[in-house]
């Protein structure tokens, strides 16, 4: 079987609907009758509901229903929870963890800014909003919880009563005896760090559409989701109907990130809507209900110390960490663990003692956003790496290079188990190459130089380096359903759905090699839970491993049903069948040949004999994940600070990564791109910001500032491949990297371009006024 | 995000506009670009009764020069004034370039930015620092508002309820006057955390004979800094004179901290950005202008 497309750049088969405007979203499904909803949702962090009045918005012109909790009760079942603790993990480390259940509309507390409260259904969506404002509630505000190390201190005011306080999550764990390696070391540091609360603000907003056909009970509802079968799950537990009578399809979907791979109450509620109502139902998120309701993400601090000897060898880290969960603890431990797992990344550290503290506040439950608690963990790591080369006086990339992993390591064994409960093994890669791979093409020693003479003349440039090893694609599973029909052209079918990763194109590539027929024979389907029963989704860097192994081991068994086939028709053994760009051959003798086609048509009977095999030319594989893969980078930003107005401007950004066996390299830099963009943005732009009452004050795109083209520098990208032995591909997740190395590399750059004033960067977003600050302080001090 | 209901009127004419504003008094919007009124609209930040819209007031478009004065109808777009600027004010079109996006420029109006009254907005800062001035026309007279008497407070200007604004006008820098400009944003396009622009003008003896020093994003109001301009009127154009000016401007500021900027920022770099404009207008003088 020859590996012709795969590896290649072929060119996106999505692209040209996309380029020409005709993808098809949730907000273009248009149906006879169609209803559209509006949302009331709380003004409050933190309040009781008093009474909720709808009459005088049920009387208004265009408006069909106005609902309230109590007009839905029967189908407000909690949300979807995630992140329980597996076995594996529960057996090593002792976690205490509380989850509440959410319910799709709140019922007597609103917990933050953004929450349903009720529900209008109208003609126009503009009704709908008009009537939204006719709908009385009185709220008793309450405290607000806001900052997170205070919420989880005795006393606070508590949000979710039986638990007695806000801790939702409390962890230690580590390897190593920590207290000895501090009290032998040369040389320790510690400082706090914050990353700030910021969010994966996708171009399409959330969308759900539903249709009931009450004639056979079943439901379809389209959703821009990353998770079409955990959607249809949270439906069959709310609406009582198996899963058959469930069909969830995800169209196009502009944007996830992780921000659509969560549950949200209005999957829910506008099925409820439209079986209620019995007319189709739509709703499409507005930027100002994306912004307060949809799940928000990051926000840690973490109190670090590391101790190294006087050559920079590390011995130990300890970290203290806190991360803010919002209003509900829905992901259990998903986002705590994966940062406690990434923290070390491509350093050999001997010794590690975590304390961990998950939290909730009034604020938009968070959720996994590219990266999921890794960009966290990074920026601690890597600040105060960099913090440790200034009390050396050493160079940091040198003391970096004296402390990573090299592939002569692999693999490598941490010491803790990772979240899915397995040991953390770093299968394969190479760190310290990464490094060096990423210095030699930025000319590292060439900008140092340079560095000195600009300097000298008021121009402060600064380099910063950040390094990262990412557990992707965790499973358990994906599958993949592959099936020919009469004209020998594939139908792929798979969980994981697409929100413009380019699955269409790399999944196509994976079949066509091991099926050997044209690129553009494949026709790609995610996110239809018709097309295929079981599903995970796509989220956390897992596709390329999970769905493209299941593809892959699928087609591979669909091109030996066609080997069986062409070697009864061509009477010849099926291991001398050859099978290339969709023709049929005997190997040796090329007169042999025949299209494809006709070695199915042969497998079907006809009124003189029966068919040559039985023509179900079709596989169904769920590839088995037991643990991640481990991806890993290293990222290089050059900065210029304009010490006069604190302005950064980034003239550099190269990412030297190992994603395993690259698929499609345009596909894999084009990840990079997106997740660098992103990064960049939580480096120098994004932040939700609330006030002491849980009051979001960064509502809009005038305040919540995302990075556009005009922020963004060159990207330059060095592939490096270590293949994974965890899969038949040997490919690794590439998702998210992108975005977990930025905020640490930028931050350290900014931090030496600062040199000359002893400056300490603590935190991000590092916008001007932040920097200046930074300069006057460390003047002063 | 859908605006609440309103009345919608097309005005044919200026007249036609000015009638349908005496009808609504305070419950009317004019809209022209509408790239700052529809975002307020569809947050519902604006409720208007009545929209009236001029953008089929065929006698308010255009801009004409006429003696060192350029006037800008209501309705030319800021693109517009950009692409005439590039050869005959280049000042305007520097800070033009700064005024959001080109797609938002192609559709925004001069007198809509200036009317609108942002105060970290480029071109009310522009009004003041070439001796601007608005044309208000209500049914039955015509009145001209100085700049220096037009912006009020955040968002509110000096015209009436029942005033369109049919034109601003622009008093272009002496011949040989040069010219600065810098801002601070967050990112490419977005409004000003702070903001300054200059013109000076200098006789054969290098004594400075012209001077504005205008400032935004520093306060409710753009600001055009009398303490900056006469530090250096009458006196020798020296970069230590430049500097102190700049001190002197930027002391007399009272600016506001947001989210973005502290007031403290806004100070030091407004002092920042004024010895950089005013040197940079120094370093033009005695070019054309």
């Amino acid at each position: 079987m020859g590996a012709k497309l795969f590896g290649a750049s072929v060119r996106r088969k999505e692209d040209p609907r996309f380029l020409r405007g005709e993808g098809r979203y949730v907000d273009d499904i248009k149906l006879p009758g169609m209803l559209h909803a509006a949302f009331v949702r709380s003004p409050h962090g933190h309040a009781r509901i008093l009474s909720v009045n709808t009459d005088a918005a049920r009387r208004m012109s265009g408006v069909a229903h106005a609902f309230a909790f109590a007009d839905l009760e029967r189908w407000m079942k909690p949300l979807p929870l995630f992140g329980s603790i597996p076995p594996g993990l529960a057996a090593r480390v002792d976690v205490t963890m509380k989850q509440v259940p959410q319910l799709a509309m709140a019922r007597d507390r609103v917990f933050f800014v953004g929450e349903i409260v009720a529900m209008v259904l109208a003609t126009s969506r503009a009704q709908a909003e008009d009537a939204c404002e006719a709908i009385e509630v009185a709220y008793e505000p309450l405290a607000a919880v806001v900052d997170m190390v205070a919420a989880a201190e005795p006393g606070s005011p508590v949000l979710h009563a039986e638990w007695g306080d806000n801790v939702a999550i409390h962890f230690a764990t580590g390897f190593g005896d920590t207290e000895v390696a501090f009290r032998g070391a040369d040389v320790t540091v510690r400082e706090r760090f914050h990353t700030q609360r910021y969010v994966g603000m996708p171009i399409e907003t959330r969308g759900v559409a539903a249709q009931w056909d009450a004639r056979d009970g079943t439901l379809t509802t389209w959703n821009g989701t990353q998770v079409v079968h955990f959607v249809q799950q949270g439906l069959v537990a709310a609406l009582g109907l198996p899963p058959h009578k469930i069909r969830v399809i995800a169209p196009d979907v502009g944007g996830g990130f992780g921000t659509k791979a969560t549950g949200y109450p209005e999957d829910l509620l506008i099925p409820a809507a439209a079986i209620a109502s019995r007319r189709p139902v739509k709703w499409v998120e507005d930027r100002r209900e994306h912004m307060m309701a949809a799940a928000h993400a990051r926000h840690q601090i973490h109190d670090i110390e590391i101790a190294a000897r006087r050559d920079g060898t590390m011995l130990a880290v300890r970290d203290r960490i806190w991360v803010d969960l919002g209003a509900y603890n829905s992901w259990g431990i998903v986002l705590p663990y994966n940062t406690v797992a990434h923290l070390l990344g491509p350093h050999r550290v001997p010794s590690l003692s975590v304390e961990c503290r998950g939290v909730v506040t009034n604020k938009t439950p968070n959720a996994p956003y590219r990266g999921a608690g890794r960009p966290e963990a990074v920026f601690a790591m890597d600040r105060i790496v960099d913090c440790l080369a200034r009390e050396l006086r050493m160079d940091p990339a040198e003391l970096r290079r004296r402390n990573y992993l090299s592939e002569a390591d692999m693999p490598y064994e941490l010491g803790i188990p990772y979240r899915d409960g397995n040991p953390l093994v770093y299968d394969s890669g190479d760190f310290r190459a990464a490094l060096d791979s990423a210095l030699s093409t930025i000319g590292y020693d060439a900008l140092r130089r340079e560095q000195a003479e600009l300097r000298a003349r008021g121009i402060h440039r600064g380099i910063g380096i950040s390094g990262y090893v990412e557990g992707t694609a965790i499973g358990p599973y994906e599958g993949a359903v592959v099936r020919l029909d009469a004209s020998g052209r594939a139908v792929v079918a798979t969980g994981a759905c697409c929100q413009g990763q380019g699955h269409e194109t790399s999944f196509a590539q994976i079949a066509a090699d091991a099926l050997g027929i044209p690129l553009d024979w494949v026709t790609v389907i995610g996110g239809d839970t018709a097309a295929i029963p079981f599903g995970v989704g796509t989220f956390a860097s897992r596709s390329a491993v999970n769905a493209g192994s299941s593809i892959h081991v699928a087609a591979g068994k669909v091109r030996d049903k066609i080997a069986e086939a062409a070697a009864a028709l061509l009477e010849a053994a099926p291991a001398d069948i050859e099978v290339s760009d969709g023709t049929v051959s005997v190997r040796g003798a090329p007169a042999s040949s025949v299209p494809l086609a006709r070695v199915i048509q042969s497998a079907l009977p006809t009124f003189a004999k029966p068919g040559l095999v039985s023509p179900d030319f079709e596989a169904t594989v769920y590839h088995h994940q037991p643990t991640v893969t481990y991806t890993s980078a290293v990222h290089v930003a050059l900065v210029e600070v304009d010490p006069g107005t604190g302005s950064v401007r980034l003239l550099r950004y190269l990412v030297s990564h190992d994603c395993g066996k690259v698929i499609n390299p345009v596909i894999v830099e084009g990840q990079i791109h997106g997740g660098v963009a992103q990064g960049i943005g939580g480096a120098l732009l994004e932040e939700m910001v609330y006030d002491e009452q849980g009051q979001l004050l960064t509502g809009t795109f005038m305040d919540y500032l995302v990075p556009t083209a005009m922020e963004l520098p060159p990207i330059e990208t060095v592939h490096l491949e270590y293949p994974s032995p965890r899969n038949p591909l040997g490919v690794k997740g590439i998702g998210e990297g992108g975005a977990i190395s930025p905020p640490a590399a930028i931050a350290n750059a900014v931090e030496d371009a600062l040199a000359p004033w002893h400056a300490r960067v603590t935190r991000t977003p590092l916008g001007p006024s932040v920097v200046l600050d930074l300069i006057r302080r460390a003047t002063r001090s | 995000m859908k605006p609440p209901p309103f009345e919608y009127v097309a005005a044919s004419s200026a007249a036609d506009a000015v009638e349908a504003l005496r009808r609504h008094g305070d419950e009317a919007k004019v809209l022209a670009g509408g790239q700052s009124l529809i975002p307020m609209l569809a947050l519902r930040l604006a409720r208007p009764v009545a929209l009236v819209d001029i953008n089929g007031c065929g006698d308010l478009e255009g801009m004409a020069e006429s003696r060192g004065v350029l006037t800008v109808n209501a309705l030319a777009r800021q693109r517009g004034l950009e692409r005439w600027a590039r050869e005959r004010a280049p000042l305007l079109a520097e800070a033009l370039r700064w005024v959001a996006h080109p797609p938002i420029r192609n559709r925004g109006t001069v007198v809509g930015n200036i009317v609108h009254a942002d105060p970290a907005s480029e071109l009310p800062a522009l009004l003041l620092c070439l001796d601007g001035e608005v044309v208000a026309r209500r049914r039955g007279g015509e009145r001209v508002i100085a700049a220096d008497q037009l912006y009020v407070a955040p968002l509110t200007t000096s015209l009436e309820s029942d005033e369109l604004a049919t034109a601003v006008r622009f008093t272009l820098p002496p011949e040989g006057a040069g010219w600065g400009f810098a801002e601070v944003t967050r990112r490419h396009g977005d409004f000003a955390l702070v903001g300054c622009a200059a013109v000076l003008a200098l006789d054969g003896a290098d004594v400075v004979t012209h001077a504005r020093l205008g400032f935004f994003g520093v306060g409710g109001t753009p600001v055009r800094s009398g303490p900056g301009e006469s530090a250096l009127l009458g006196q020798k154009a020296t970069p230590a004179r430049i500097g102190e000016a700049a001190k002197a401007a930027a002391a007399a500021l009272r600016p506001d901290g947001d989210l973005h900027a502290t007031a403290e920022y806004r100070s030091t770099v407004a002092a920042t950005l004024a010895e950089r404009v005013l040197a940079a207008a120094l370093g033009r003088c005695g070019k054309a202008a």
